[in-house]
């Protein structure tokens, strides 16, 4: 229904949602594989995308359809897959590919309790630490954790922005329980959306070196079959995109890589915080707990605990500077999460002693509620 | 007809890392031939590959191409085809790379008949790695996998991609480069999923290991083993054993993919507009 300023207000699931936000992302281009609690996404865009004229295709496995983004986004598509935890184990080499190719492309992980098979239908915050190092070999990644349906609508247009103006693969990390919530949604009108698209060549196809970067370390990217004709390798390659073993080259792209995301933290870095300014118990959390936080250092308040939050809506690269600076001014952290402790390995590194750590995991399945988090608050 | 191919090489890149007397330049050749003779626009062709000897082809060529991850390049291909359903997708793979660990892709893309023509190099062993046994080592032949010999049945490629749906299906050896290269230009030009096997010599790994002799032994010995498709029809099963079958075996006219996709676009089109 029409909503004020002219925005459509809409009852939305976080999948659903997340679909929508891809087509008005400008996302083109769609390959998965049925997996809970992420198939609504699919089943949304095998329906939404052919009606823009984009393609939507089931592929026989998580790691064809991995594959089949990539190969679609090297056609210039916007391009997008969505899985949960068994998935996201396959489709690691070739995140690891499009990571060293720098073929920009989005991944949803729904997250579900693992490992293994695990509990399909129960939230967890496992995959964090596999979001970053999943694929072998060091490479850049950037991931994205939403905590509410608004957020994901928000996260899932800044992931599309990011793997393009990058040149990267972004992730973006949901828990179950917000990826089946409904949540009222005001999606703006496309022409209110920022879009932006990967940097094309200023040079004719003669002049054309796929990987020379600019200042910013992202190279321009042409898209195939417009007269570019470029080589894409997953080897070590230098400036003109073909295999390379030569240790200055094979150390300059690898450093490249890294430096690109590092120049860029700020534009891409996305925090929330709440009781910041006086508080000497600051909960750090990401998604769905840091709702609960939100809720637990409110009520820490109303008992006159100067409690503060700080939610990591950018989990990689990992906010080090932000939560560092929180640590110089606080006597303890606490980090709950739905894992047997993944976070807290970042934000300890961040505090670098300048203030005590806490964890507090719950991995049964269920979300931590915000009482369990005040408990904590109260305990220390 | 001569085509001259050196406009399609990135002769830059070369000398290519294939071992002397290896046969997928002669399959490289026939495909580069292929390409000639339909006279397609560069810039209209893309080459994807997987991991393999056979699978770094791409990288001399002068089209837009991909040098995937193993067994995979199908699944890229299959990507690239339906975003840009215009362009000349032709993937070149071993049998490693086609038959082992991106079997599940094949069967896949031809059921699919995503407009795609593959074009596997089967030098019946992994290469790359120096010279572990395949899908496609026959029972019997040595590897540094099988020291004792192969215990495994080789299985016939041709034959799986026709049963899962492919438009066009052929096989030929690098003893039959014209006919291998007749065959690449007809699987170029079948809407649909489109297989050409060419059976192809490893002399540094299988032919050393089976002691096959020199690159021409091993030539003439697919020349002296192969037997065409129509005659092999008249024989008894029993004798057809060790012989490599040649020719197309299938030609069908099932619709393409993408041509099916496009008629979905409609479709969605005018639902959303109701």
């Amino acid at each position: 229904m029409p909503g004020h300023n002219g925005r459509d207000l809409r009852l939305l699931q976080g999948n659903e949602c997340c679909a929508e936000a891809a087509i008005l992302a400008g996302c083109r281009f769609f390959a998965g594989y049925p997996i809970t609690p992420s198939t609504e996404i699919a089943e949304l865009l095998s329906e939404k995308l052919p009606q823009v004229g984009g393609k939507f295709i089931q592929m026989e496995d998580e790691i064809a359809s991995m594959a089949a983004v990539i190969g679609a986004s090297l056609t210039g598509a916007k391009s997008m897959t969505a899985t949960s935890g068994p998935g996201f184990s396959l489709k690691q080499e070739n995140i690891g590919f499009a990571s060293f190719t720098e073929v920009p492309c989005v991944i949803v992980n729904v997250q579900r309790t693992g490992p293994s098979t695990g509990l399909p239908t129960a939230p967890a915050q496992a995959d964090l630490m596999q979001a970053r190092w999943g694929t072998h070999g060091d490479h850049p990644i950037v991931a994205l954790y939403p905590s509410t349906v608004p957020e994901v609508f928000d996260l899932t247009i800044k992931a599309f922005n990011i793997a393009e103006r990058l040149r990267v693969p972004v992730i973006l990390l949901m828990d179950e329980v917000v990826g089946h919530m409904r949540e009222k949604v005001a999606i703006p009108h496309q022409s209110e959306i920022e879009i932006v698209s990967r940097p094309q060549p200023d040079v004719p196809p003669e002049e054309y070196l796929p990987y020379a970067a600019g200042p910013d370390g992202v190279p321009p990217m042409a898209p195939f079959g417009t007269g570019y004709r470029w080589h894409v390798t997953g080897l070590y390659h230098d400036e003109t995109g073909f295999p390379t073993t030569a240790a200055p080259k094979v150390d300059r792209l690898m450093k490249r890589l890294y430096s690109k995301i590092e120049s860029a933290a700020d534009e891409i870095t996305f925090t929330s915080d709440e009781f910041l300014d006086d508080a000497d118990t600051v909960v750090v959390a990401c998604g769905i707990t840091a709702r609960s936080a939100r809720r637990s250092v409110r009520l820490a308040r109303e008992k006159g605990i100067r409690a503060g939050m700080v939610q990591l809506k950018t989990i990689w690269p990992f906010p080090y500077d932000l939560v560092g600076d929180i640590a110089g001014r606080v006597d303890r952290i606490i980090v709950p999460e739905m894992n047997m402790g993944q976070l807290i390995g970042e934000v300890e590194r961040a505090a670098k002693g300048r203030c005590e750590v806490v964890g507090y995991s719950r991995v049964d399945g269920e979300p931590i509620a915000p009482a369990e988090i005040v408990a904590k608050i109260e305990e220390v | 007809m001569a085509v001259p191919i050196d406009d399609y090489l990135r002769t830059q890149f070369m000398p290519h890392i294939w071992c002397p007397g290896c046969g997928h330049g002669i399959i490289l050749g026939a495909v580069l031939r292929a390409i000639g003779r339909l006279d397609l626009p560069k810039d209209e062709v893309c080459i994807v590959s997987g991991i393999g000897c056979a699978s770094r082809a791409p990288g001399y060529l002068d089209f837009n191409t991909v040098h995937t991850t193993h067994g995979r390049a199908l699944a890229f291909a299959t990507g690239i085809k339906i975003a840009r359903p215009d362009l000349h997708v032709i993937v070149l793979t071993g049998d490693g790379d086609a038959a082992a660990i991106g079997g599940n892709h094949l069967i896949h893309a031809a059921r699919r008949n995503v407009g795609l023509t593959t074009v596997m190099f089967n030098n019946s062993i992994y290469g790359m790695t120096n010279g572990q046994y395949s899908p496609m080592t026959p029972r019997g032949r040595y590897a540094s996998t099988a020291p004792y010999g192969n215990v495994e049945r080789n299985f016939d490629m041709c034959e799986l991609v026709r049963a899962a749906g492919g438009n066009y299906v052929a096989r030929a050896t690098t003893a039959h480069a014209r006919q291998l290269s007749n065959y690449v230009e007809n699987a170029i030009q079948t809407p649909g999923f489109a297989f050409v096997e060419a059976v192809t010599q490893c002399p540094t790994y299988f032919g050393r290991r089976n002691k096959m002799g020199t690159p021409v032994d091993m030539i003439e010995w697919f020349r002296k083993n192969s037997i065409n498709a129509a005659a092999a029809a008249k024989l008894d099963p029993a004798d057809l054993d060790g012989k490599i079958i040649i020719g197309e075996f299938y030609r069908g006219d099932a619709p393409e993919y993408t041509e099916v996709y496009d008629e979905v676009i409609e479709r969605a089109k005018e639902a959303a507009a109701r």
